[in-house]
């Protein structure tokens, strides 16, 4: 505590002065915003048709799951007393957004996610239970949960179950993350945190990190697959990605605007916050270099129609650059929200530790681990058939849809 | 050898009675029960502070006596002592200080002739507190007596009422990664003493007060007197009432 008293600019009461939370509170929006995010472009195909990103459903599934499996992580290595965490299900407090949080993840996580990737995949999972072999057999067999009936009106069954999970999903996913919008939105003791438009914002940040990262997974798994990028499919993903973009920058410069014209109490000591100690992060990584450099270059491919090896360079770039973007915008939100004196009159440091509980490195382990988990998942339920009738081989050949 | 249905219903029937009297004669062998105080009766009580202002000298005996009486981990505050300093108006930035929150008293003035004052600060057991809202599992909770307490046995350390409190009262005591805040002595006050901070304070610039019994001195000193809470626009209810208070003070 003592060695950052030195790192006050100003005045802060004296219990504000150490930040309560920490890089893994940055993870947990990103986190949670990247499962919504994929998981609504997901939703596009199967409820709004649009047949162009087919390619990428069941990788979109399969990373919104991977991610959200890893979510509650960074919480649990946050909290003080993480063996008493189930007591938020048990015995929630409901006026606590935060307790009420925790059903609105069950129920996607269960209810949702879950399900509806095994709506998806149960035709395959029956014929992989049947054709493969040793351990793996029996994870087959358990996950067919008994139901091995894979004829063509079962199959139609199955089809329209999904569309309702997934037209379920939609608000569904709007809630998992506008709640934790909400979380900070509703804390009216923080100025930079009290606003209604934040689970707004918060969605449409978290709809781009998800589409970006699906795209760029999409990019990424068919380069190391040696296959051919379908370039309609990234087109029109890269179209979305646009859209939700010009919304969410559009929803940013209105709380911008708004918080400058109505200069309320908190307006110079937030404004000072932003100039100072939060240059770096928010206007040059969150707003130049993360939201409108990929704007531009999306729009530059929108307007100009580049050839398809300028294209693709420019959606990597875009999608990288984004998932920068939207990281630093958790960032500033969280931290930037603890960095300035309720008192308005003093701001301290973050001062990010590095091989501890709450440290970097468990953040980076945290980012890592997701990918692990797709990775396992994509090798147990392929979303590509070419690699499942490699996979197989023998006998039982074509998985057709 | 078989088990039968009657055994499974048998079994399970043993399990599910005698499971909770164990552990309530588990409960019981450890001495887990809380000590009621008989005489102390919730209903009859309302507690609230009254801070003078013009009394306080800012030598930081109420820190000093809070920390020693709440055992309270250094460098972390459930009360604390701010210095203002006004140099000339209209001053939109009050010169503010609180030297380990006033624990030691405070150094020399380097304004001399600014307006200065100085302002004890304490949590205000809010009656609607904004961080019992948010707790996510009720560790902390308003009492029919006024109080806002922390159950240290509940709570998850979240942070979550820290982030939520707008006078910054929370803390996270390191030692046992739960929160903590002040709790008007409440070991003392309702064995009929006062707070540690009030019995200590030289001036009597602080005071405890039932706003129930009706012969308290608070309510003279509500009724006199041109009294503040902090942050009256937030709307927390807040119960510790301040003459004096000057409008520069955050």
């Amino acid at each position: 505590m003592q060695p950052l008293v030195h790192a006050v600019e100003g005045f802060m009461y004296p219990n504000e002065v150490e930040l309560q939370w920490s890089i893994l509170i940055v993870l947990y929006p990103f986190i949670t915003g990247l499962v919504a995010g994929a998981f609504i472009l997901a939703s596009l195909e199967r409820v709004f048709q649009v047949e162009e990103v087919k390619p990428t459903y069941r990788l979109a599934l399969l990373t919104a799951l991977a991610f959200l499996i890893v979510a509650p992580l960074p919480l649990q290595l946050h909290l003080g007393h993480p063996e008493r965490s189930l007591e938020m299900f048990l015995t929630p407090h409901t006026s606590s957004a935060m307790a009420m949080f925790g059903f609105v993840y069950l129920w996607y996580l269960m209810a949702v996610l879950v399900v509806e990737i095994w709506l998806d995949y149960r035709k395959d999972i029956v014929l992989l239970a049947q054709s493969s072999r040793g351990p793996l057999r029996w994870v087959y067999r358990v996950m067919t949960l008994g139901s091995t009936n894979i004829s063509a009106r079962s199959l139609r069954l199955d089809d329209k179950t999904g569309y309702i999970i997934t037209v379920i999903g939609i608000p569904s996913a709007f809630l998992l993350h506008g709640y934790v919008g909400f979380i900070f939105g509703s804390v009216k003791a923080n100025p930079w945190w009290s606003t209604p438009l934040m689970p707004i914002v918060f969605l449409f940040s978290a709809i781009v990190s998800g589409i970006a990262l699906v795209m760029l997974m999409y990019i990424a798994t068919t380069r190391i697959r040696k296959q051919r990028l379908d370039m309609r499919c990234l087109d029109t993903i890269s179209r979305y990605l646009f859209y939700a973009f010009l919304t969410d920058f559009s929803l940013e410069m209105l709380d911008l605007i708004h918080r400058i014209y109505e200069a309320d109490e908190s307006f110079k000591s937030l404004d000072f916050m932003v100039h100072t100690r939060l240059y770096f992060s928010h206007i040059l990584l969150q707003i130049v270099l993360g939201t409108l450099l990929p704007l531009a270059l999306l729009a530059y491919t929108q307007l100009f129609r580049p050839g398809e090896a300028r294209r693709k360079v420019i959606y990597s770039l875009a999608g990288v650059l984004t998932l920068i973007g939207i990281f630093a915008m958790r960032w500033n939100v969280v931290i930037g929200g603890q960095l300035f004196s309720k008192s308005f009159l003093g701001y301290t440091t973050y001062k990010m530790e590095f091989a501890t509980r709450e440290g970097l490195l468990p953040a980076i382990a945290l980012m890592i681990l997701p990918f692990a988990i797709l990775w396992g998942l994509v090798k147990l339920l392929p979303p590509w058939h070419e690699e499942s009738v490699q996979t197989l081989g023998g006998g039982h050949g074509g998985l057709s849809r | 050898m078989s088990i039968t249905r009657r055994d499974v219903i048998t079994q399970s029937a043993k399990l599910l009675i005698l499971t909770p009297a164990a552990a309530a004669f588990l409960d019981y062998l450890r001495g887990e029960t809380t000590e009621l105080e008989p005489k102390y009766k919730i209903a009859e009580h309302y507690w609230a502070m009254t801070i003078d202002i013009d009394k306080c000298i800012g030598c930081g005996n109420c820190v000093r006596a809070c920390a020693s009486e709440n055992d309270v981990p250094d460098g972390y505050f459930r009360t604390w002592v701010e210095r203002y300093q006004i140099d000339a108006w209209p001053d939109e930035h009050p010169r503010v200080d609180s030297p380990n929150g006033g624990h030691d008293g405070f150094p020399q003035s380097k304004a001399p002739g600014a307006k200065s004052f100085f302002v004890p600060k304490l949590c205000n057991h809010c009656a609607h507190s904004p961080c019992v809202q948010v707790c996510p599992v009720g560790a902390t909770f308003e009492t029919q007596d006024g109080l806002v307490l922390v159950d240290k046995s509940y709570c998850l350390g979240c942070r979550y009422c820290v982030q939520a409190c707008p006078y910054g009262c929370r803390y996270i005591d390191p030692r046992k990664q739960t929160v903590d805040k002040c709790s008007f002595c409440y070991h003392r006050i309702s064995k009929g003493l006062t707070t540690a901070c009030c019995e200590t304070c030289p001036t009597s610039a602080r005071t405890i007060g039932d706003l129930k019994n009706p012969k308290d001195p608070i309510h003279e000193f509500l009724r006199d007197n041109s009294v503040q809470v902090l942050k009256p626009h937030m709307a927390t209810g807040a119960k510790a009432y301040y003459k004096s208070l000057d409008q520069s003070v955050r």
